[in-house]
């Protein structure tokens, strides 16, 4: 599904990844862990597109396609999902709203007509209950005045809505207090299933005893340094970075 | 948004919608202004002799005055001397249904997409249609009739309602109240008048589309709108014109009087040709709006859309004279390229428990200026006066400007005043973020945008608003990345 080979980007002149390689298959869970700074957010958004970072080298495959040639909203429409580590509030356009007109894009993308209005409010209540989220939320301004665990829970709700092939979690953890974690992360594995993929980025271990991975990838300093299965994420967890960031032990 | 986004594609490819020129045979003034051209208006209008004066002693008082200069705006050496300041179609048509009217004429209205027999059929809109001067055709009229509402061209009014007329002609917004109402007065052409009766409650929108149409031709409208105690009307001014290079000087004045417990809306879609991606061209729209609400418990309310022109200058208020009386102003600003509006509204408090909500919206674009100027005044006797006023400026882009200009007097300390104001810029992180979710550039502003202006838009009736959205979404077109 995804194949990212020898991946160098850089951002205002400061190079921040420096040869990532990675393949991912569809129905599997990829936990990509490091310390701050290693360039794990990075990696999430350049595959999203953002326009900040500049790849100077590698290629990336997506389904077959180049992605990194289309522009972001292409991308989006092809199936790549970024969950926003800080999603932004919009004033004055209601989550329901926002994610009408997103579905309805994705839709003609693929030659189907728009949503109609019964089908989309069914949607709308199928997946709302499925991540949990209240349905009084939707009806506000995005994100406008939400609690960080709200914004978060939106995000996965989005996803829920757009159904996207591969899914980026940045940070999703960040600021959640443990109940929200717990049905952030039920909500992304209900979504899970054998044909599309997540690539979880996280600094601690405690979001994958919810959502646990097929593999553990540690960044550190723009490439991959490990990478393992679930256990290589305990043993982080027990042994901290600076026992990968020693060439030595490691 | 499924309509913006097609507005928005077939936009992208084509130039300013509204520029064409109907090619109808004008009976046009001599270039220039003196007695004699004003001699000659009222000669053509037939108007009484007291009308010929009261334009003559305007036209005097225009002598003495000087543009003003006081408003955020620059503006480019008019020379008044150099305007045509009256041309009407030739044929002066009589019609008893649609199908007589000149073909040439149905076809500009129907390349404005207000194909009139559409109208009457399916949305119950009455519109007395104005092209360049004179009112050409209107409808409805009849039905409106059996209610005892006179709605008909200012110029008819003059002979079918001359005391009304001159009871109120220049009663709201005096002749000499500026030097562009001073104008207006001495050379007005023509507009609308609306006399609501007691105690009727208009069924049905009235509408009036404008259009510049002759070469060099001045647009001078004098709209009046009186409703009686305790009616009700809404009305819709729309507002497109040709595309051309010369600027066209647009001076018009709408009056409002509503009596005890009447009630008067007054919607605004304006949509001017704005001038080239350059700056070259466009409407100057030099515009006095007022009402008063004389009575008790009576209101008025103004709400504008206003994306065109390449220089706005305008403030809609109201005179809050009657005690309880509500005075509202809802507004959405666009400017985009190099189009500079300045523009607010006046809220004079004089009544007892007189309240007023102001809500702004400014949308900057490109290297266009865009001024909120507002006053709030609480005169002496108004006891428990209240004002609420929100000011948002949106800012598109780092070459434009947001100004914001609000005066507040208060002479009566049982006065509430309050004033918000918010300046958002829509920055990338936003717009990536829509681009994330599937949503191409465009139809993310054009999303944020509506949803910005949503509380003004609201106010506007249902066949508007849609109008309304298509327009912000076109007027901002190009303006992002």
């Amino acid at each position: 599904m995804l194949k990212i080979n020898n991946l160098h980007a850089k951002v205002e002149s400061k190079d921040i990844l420096k040869g990532i390689n990675l393949e991912v298959n569809p129905g599997e869970v990829h936990a990509i862990m490091g310390p701050n700074g290693s360039g794990k957010s990075t990696l999430a958004s350049v595959l999203a597109g953002r326009a900040d970072y500049e790849v100077t080298e590698g290629s990336v495959e997506f389904m077959g396609k180049e992605l990194l040639e289309m522009s972001p909203e292409d991308r989006a429409r092809e199936g790549i999902f970024l969950a926003f580590q800080y999603p932004v509030e919009i004033p004055g356009v209601s989550t329901t709203n926002f994610l009408k007109t997103a579905l309805n894009e994705v839709r003609k993308y693929r030659g189907q007509d728009p949503i109609d209005a019964v089908s989309f409010l069914n949607l709308v209540k199928e997946k709302s209950k499925l991540v949990e989220i209240d349905p009084s939320l939707l009806k506000r301004s995005l994100n406008e005045g939400f609690s960080g665990g709200e914004k978060k829970r939106n995000e996965v709700f989005q996803m829920a809505m757009l159904e996207p092939k591969l899914a980026l979690l940045d940070e999703t953890d960040s600021g959640l207090d443990i109940d929200a974690l717990r049905i952030v992360a039920n909500g992304v594995n209900k979504l899970k299933n054998k044909d599309n993929a997540v690539i979880v980025v996280t600094h601690y271990q405690r979001l994958l005893d919810y959502i646990v991975p097929d593999f553990v990838h540690v960044l550190y300093n723009g490439k991959i340094v490990k990478s393992g299965t679930k256990e290589l994420a305990l043993e982080l967890e027990e042994k901290g970075y600076d026992w990968i960031k020693n060439p030595v032990s490691a | 948004m499924s309509e913006n986004i097609k507005v928005l594609e077939e936009i992208t490819s084509s130039e300013y919608k509204y520029g064409f020129v109907t090619n109808i045979e004008s009976d046009a003034a001599p270039m220039g202004l003196n007695e004699d051209t004003i001699r000659f208006i009222s000669a053509k209008k037939n108007e009484p002799e007291w009308l010929l004066e009261w334009r003559l002693k305007a036209y005097r008082h225009w002598l003495t005055l000087e543009q003003p200069t006081w408003q955020n705006l620059k503006i480019p050496e008019i020379n008044f001397q150099n305007i045509i300041y009256y041309s009407a179609p030739k044929k002066k048509p009589q019609y008893n249904s649609l199908d007589e009217i000149d073909p040439e004429l149905r076809d500009t209205f129907n390349k404005l997409g207000i194909s009139l027999t559409e109208q009457k059929r399916l949305s119950g809109v009455a519109v007395d249609a104005v092209i360049d001067s004179v009112s050409v055709t209107t409808t409805y009229k009849e039905k409106l009739g059996e209610l005892g509402i006179v709605f008909c061209a200012l110029s008819e009014a003059v002979h079918t309602h001359p005391d009304l007329v001159k009871k109120y002609l220049g009663a709201v917004v005096p002749m000499t109240d500026n030097f562009y109402t001073c104008l207006n007065s001495a050379v007005f052409s023509d507009g609308s008048f609306v006399y609501i009766p007691k105690g009727v409650r208009c069924p049905m929108e009235l509408s009036t589309y404008f259009r510049i149409n002759a070469e060099n031709t001045g647009q001078f409208e004098r709209t009046l709108i009186i409703a009686d105690e305790e009616a009700y009307v809404s009305y819709l001014e729309g507002c497109t014109a040709p595309m051309r290079d010369e600027n066209q000087l647009h001076a018009a004045v709408v009056e409002l009087i509503a009596l005890d417990k009447s009630e008067i809306k007054y919607s605004t879609v304006q949509n001017w040709y704005p001038g080239d991606k350059e700056g070259k061209g466009g409407i100057y729209n030099f515009v006095t709006k007022r009402g008063i609400c004389s009575g008790v418990k009576s209101k008025i309310s103004w709400t504008q859309v206003e994306t065109g022109s390449a220089i706005t200058w305008k403030y809609p208020s109201v005179i809050l004279k009657g005690d309880d009386s509500i005075g509202e102003f809802y507004s959405v600003a666009v400017t985009n390229n190099y189009q500079q509006a300045d523009t607010g509204t006046k809220m004079i408090h004089i009544g007892k428990n007189t309240k007023s909500r102001i809500v702004s919206k400014g949308i900057s674009a490109g290297r266009s200026h865009n001024s909120y100027r507002g006053l709030v005044e609480i005169m002496k006797r108004a006891d428990n006066a209240r004002n609420f006023s929100q000011c948002d400026s949106l800012l598109l882009g780092d070459r434009c400007g947001a100004h914001t200009f609000p005066y507040v007097e208060v002479r009566n300390n049982t006065g509430k005043v309050e004033h918000e104001a918010t300046t958002s810029k829509i920055g990338e992180d936003i717009i990536f973020y829509c681009n994330q979710r599937g949503i191409a550039t465009e139809e993310a502003v054009a999303l944020i945008v509506n949803g910005y202006c949503k509380e003004v838009l609201n106010q506007l009736p249902m066949e508007f608003a849609v109008e309304a959205q298509k327009l912000l979404a076109i007027s901002l077109e190009g303006s992002v990345g």
